[in-house]
């Protein structure tokens, strides 16, 4: 089938199927992926794919089905196993130890000694990856430690680690997610580089350019089951599309005209530092009006963080202003017809967070599980979290009214499709689409001035992701001021009526998002040209 | 709702049980250990049984327990936003002497019929005191952590040998009476003492003291802040994850104080029953109960930081403190062998509690699948 090499296989998976307890992740799926080829697999969030590839990189067994690995019948039952028969992965999430070094990291848990257990014999194991780190052109230095790498080379690294351990089937996971146009470039050529020694790329994403850009051959799962593999000569994005959701894509488009000239958010001069003291934000100005989503785009680290703790007041601001419009009290649900409105901005910088979320104040955490929510705790406590001084989740500010709290929850529930058996139960009980729906629904369901969005659809499904876009352009035609931070440049372009660049704390473009393409943002959110080729 | 109910229902059947098999489970090692050190385990519980439903035995279980409640209330407030105050120790015995010393040489006499106050607000100034004095010296362990990021469990350890020598170096020096051999401060005349709630003459005498309305106070007092009130809720959240908590707008600095200091003041009264009780001695003296807020720390625990387990678990350590007397004088078993109970049921029970939150965790996200299976929605990822 393949055009590569002569057509053996590395891996034929026969009738895999995987349950959760009440979900089937897997149902009869069967692949095939030749060596030397680059292979793709595509589907939506949720369609099984990742559940999948840890089938085959040994962290789940699979409850039926059979795994061949160049033709051979295995078993496998923990990664240990995989790798032993040449199948290496990257994760999504790097698994790296930010203080140890790159060379240190790589040979972490396959390290050669002089003395077994005893003494690393380091000097080889640096001979190895240099010659691994040359012939890929992976072009990676071994001292450095983890914490002062950028994403692409994370990814890198662990790419390097993967090949150390004698990775002839590389599984990569959504490895473009977090990385910018010309860093995915990078990483193509890395790809191609691997390709034509022989090795066995499988790749897996949803972003359908990307997918018919690298690979050879393409399948598509939809709810667990194999729809179709295609050959890329003969398929383009549209069939891809059609095939994953059984309809078109849906992009973030065509907003109707809501900005105002009434800013609701001004920012001046600000400074922030970081968390070792170094200047992250050095002195940004700019306004948000009502109604108008504004992007703040920039490659992770640029401040961007920094930026919007400040703005929610978990992080001092050493210099400067913030300023905001307090809502409209006692206006139902965001609506702003009101004949008394209000135009004065209050001064909010040294203003504690609980009385800037009282004003008005809207929040999405980026990291959802770590800013987010209260694990243990039941829906309807998650729900007040962040409003808990408000009606009408407690009176006075003081009294929880639980049965309030729990009424206004079941409306969340219902306006924003939280899958879940009650209000009453723990959020880590919910799967991670739902638990951001309620964080979303929240602040949606409140009286805002001004939301700070930080990557909003993060993790959440196709389906799910589309009405978060709708939602936040309900919100907006309603007069809500939206900050938005999303590494998905797609979004940024699609939701916002303004863009502004963030680069080493300073806001380096004021960008229309009609106008810009993805590929130029990126040149902006690297800086010029010329640094690119420094990463 | 329906299932939300049996689910209730489910969950709280799933506490019981593993309260009982926890028990049962105990009872067993506990038997094997009577056995091996020579005594009758069913005898021993029997002999225990029959003591322990005697009413004036019953007196002295609640009287035993109630320090032991508010000691683990106490505790219990540092729990909630993962602040460890073992401190209660110190707080109790530096609040119960300085409010020991205040009594003493206060004195309340109010004019003419307003004179029936003269021992409630005496007993009320008593109280305040130690509260006051249990929450400065464990604000003392919460001003450091938020200010130089001490950890409590550090500072609250040297606060109470600091306490412990300040206590006797009061005693000694300070405080101390003209009668050279005594150590103990000035009494507390009869208006700043608690009255008795009941007395009992058969089979044995004893009085209940009416602290037992006091540490209720406390415990219902605790239930409300924590379960129904907003700054309750802002501790639990830090409790369960400091940094949404922060985002929520709960101030880690002012959280970190009052949970402090609400501990300690609590931990201030944990000295107040012997100090003002009925059977009690009415002075601070230099052997005073100890051990109750290391105790608590055990009661917390195993009452998993809620009102009524706590109360539930107090009773119960209270019942076997109390009995296993009986035990020491009946025959040979070793009182002694009661203490290792103790520490095994403790133990056991915290197993079972760690294994029954894993089983109502599982079934919660068993539940939640089906909901989705159900509305047809896909698998995850």
């Amino acid at each position: 089938m393949s055009t590569t090499n002569s057509g053996t296989e590395a891996v034929r998976l026969t009738d895999i199927t995987k349950t959760f307890p009440g979900i089937v992740a897997n149902d009869k799926i069967n692949l095939t992926i030749n060596t030397g080829e680059i292979h793709s697999i595509c589907g939506e969030n949720g369609a099984g794919k990742s559940v999948l590839m840890k089938i085959l990189y040994g962290i789940h067994s699979p409850d039926s089905g059979e795994i061949h690995i160049n033709g051979k019948r295995v078993d496998f039952h923990s990664p240990k196993d995989a790798i032993a028969h040449g199948i290496g992965m990257v994760h999504q999430h790097f698994m790296l130890a930010d203080n140890l070094t790159v060379l240190e990291n790589i040979i972490l848990g396959s390290e050669p000694y002089h003395i077994p257990y005893i003494n690393i014999n380091f000097s080889k194991a640096k001979r190895e990856i240099g010659e691994l780190n040359e012939s890929y052109g992976l072009n990676i230095d071994l001292d450095r430690t983890i914490d002062t790498l950028s994403i692409g080379q994370l990814q890198r690294v662990e790419i390097i680690k993967a090949l150390y351990r004698g990775a002839k089937i590389l599984i990569l996971d959504e490895p473009t997610a977090c990385l910018v146009p010309q860093e995915v470039d990078e990483l193509f050529n890395n790809i191609r580089e691997m390709d034509a020694k022989g090795d066995t790329i499988i790749f897996i994403d949803h972003k359908l350019d990307e997918v018919l850009e690298i690979s050879e051959r393409i399948t598509v799962l939809r709810g667990g089951k194999t729809v179709a593999t295609v050959e890329k000569e003969n398929t383009d994005t549209k069939q891809l599309a059609e095939l994953m959701i059984g309809s078109s894509l849906p992009t973030p488009q065509g907003v109707p005209e809501t900005v105002t000239n009434q800013a609701a958010l001004k920012v001046q001069n600000l400074h922030v530092k970081g968390d070792r003291g170094e200047e992250a934000v050095r002195g940004v100005d700019f306004h948000i009006n009502k109604g108008e989503i504004v992007g703040i785009a920039g490659v992770e680290g640029n401040g961007q963080i920094e930026l919007i703790q400040c703005l929610l007041g978990i992080r001092n601001a050493e210099q400067g202003s913030i300023e905001m419009l307090e809502h409209n009290k006692g206006v139902v649900n965001g609506s702003t017809e009101n004949n008394e409105e209000q135009t004065k901005l209050i001064n909010i910088t040294s203003t504690p967070v609980s009385d800037r979320r009282i004003s008005g104040l809207g929040y999405i955490p980026s990291d959802r599980f770590k800013l987010g929510i209260l694990p243990q705790a039941p829906l309807w406590e998650n729900a007040m979290l962040g409003h808990q001084r408000q009606q009408p989740y407690s009176r006075s500010g003081f009294w929880i009214t639980k049965r309030q709290s729990i009424q206004q929850t079941e409306k969340i529930i219902d306006e924003f499709d939280v899958r879940t058996p009650s209000s009453q139960v723990a959020i880590h009980a919910l799967s991670g689409g739902n638990q951001q729906k309620l964080v979303i629904g929240r602040e949606m369901v409140m009286n805002l001035s001004v939301l700070l969005a930080a990557h909003p659809t993060r993790g959440i499904d196709v389906g799910a992701q589309a009405a978060v876009w709708d939602q936040l352009r309900v919100a907006k035609s309603k007069g809500l001021a939206i900050l938005l931070i999303s590494a998905d440049l797609d979004e940024l372009l699609g939701l916002s009526d303004r863009l502004l660049v963030i680069l080493r704390g300073n806001i380096t473009a004021d960008l229309d998002p009609d106008t810009i393409t993805a590929r130029d943002l990126g040149i902006h959110m690297t800086g010029a040209e010329g640094e690119l080729s420094k990463v | 709702m329906n299932s939300q109910k049996s689910n209730n229902f489910r969950s709280f059947g799933l506490g019981i049980s593993t309260s009982l098999a926890a028990i049962l489970l105990s009872l067993i090692i506990a038997s094997l250990i009577l056995l091996i050190s020579g005594s009758n385990p069913l005898q021993a519980y029997w002999d225990l049984i029959e003591r322990g439903v005697r009413i004036d035995i019953i007196f002295n279980i609640l009287n035993r327990a109630m320090p032991l409640y508010v000691s683990a209330i106490a505790v219990a407030i540092g729990f909630r936003m993962n602040l460890f105050n073992i401190g209660v120790e110190g707080q109790y015995a530096i609040a119960a002497i300085i409010a020991a010393q205040v009594g003493a040489k206060v004195g309340v006499d109010l004019p003419g019929f307003l004179g029936i106050l003269n021992g409630p607000i005496h007993i009320l100034i008593i109280l305040l005191t130690a509260m006051a004095v249990g929450a400065a010296w464990a604000g003392i362990a919460g001003v450091l952590k938020v200010t130089s990021g001490i950890h409590e469990v550090i500072s609250t350890i040297m606060l109470n040998a600091i306490s412990g020598s300040f206590l006797i170096a009061l005693l000694l020096k300070e405080w101390k009476l003209d009668d050279e051999d005594i150590f103990q401060t000035a009494t507390i005349p009869k208006s700043g003492r608690l009255p008795a709630l009941a007395k009992v003459t058969e089979p044995g005498t004893a009085v209940l003291s009416s602290f037992l309305i006091i540490a209720l106070i406390v415990g219902v007092a605790y239930w409300i802040y924590v379960y129904k009130t907003r700054p309750g809720f802002d501790l639990r959240a830090s409790g369960m994850n400091p940094l949404a908590a922060q985002a929520s707008g709960v101030s880690p600095v002012k959280t970190i104080l009052i949970a402090m200091l609400l501990s300690g003041a609590i931990a201030g009264l944990v000295g107040m029953p012997e100090l003002l009780g009925p059977a009690g001695k009415p002075y601070y003296h230099d052997s005073f109960v100890g051990m109750l807020g290391f105790n608590g720390i055990a009661v917390a625990l195993l009452g998993q930081n809620h009102p009524g387990g706590i109360a539930l678990s107090a009773l119960f350590i209270s019942f076997i403190d109390t009995t296993s007397i009986v035990l020491d004088a009946n025959d040979s078993t070793p009182k002694e062998i009661i203490d290792i109970m103790i520490g095994i049921i403790i133990f056991v029970m915290v197993i079972a509690f760690g294994y029954s939150k894993k089983i109502r965790e599982a079934n919660e996200a068993k539940q939640s699948a089906l909901v989705l299976a159900k509305n047809g929605s896909s698998p995850p990822t």
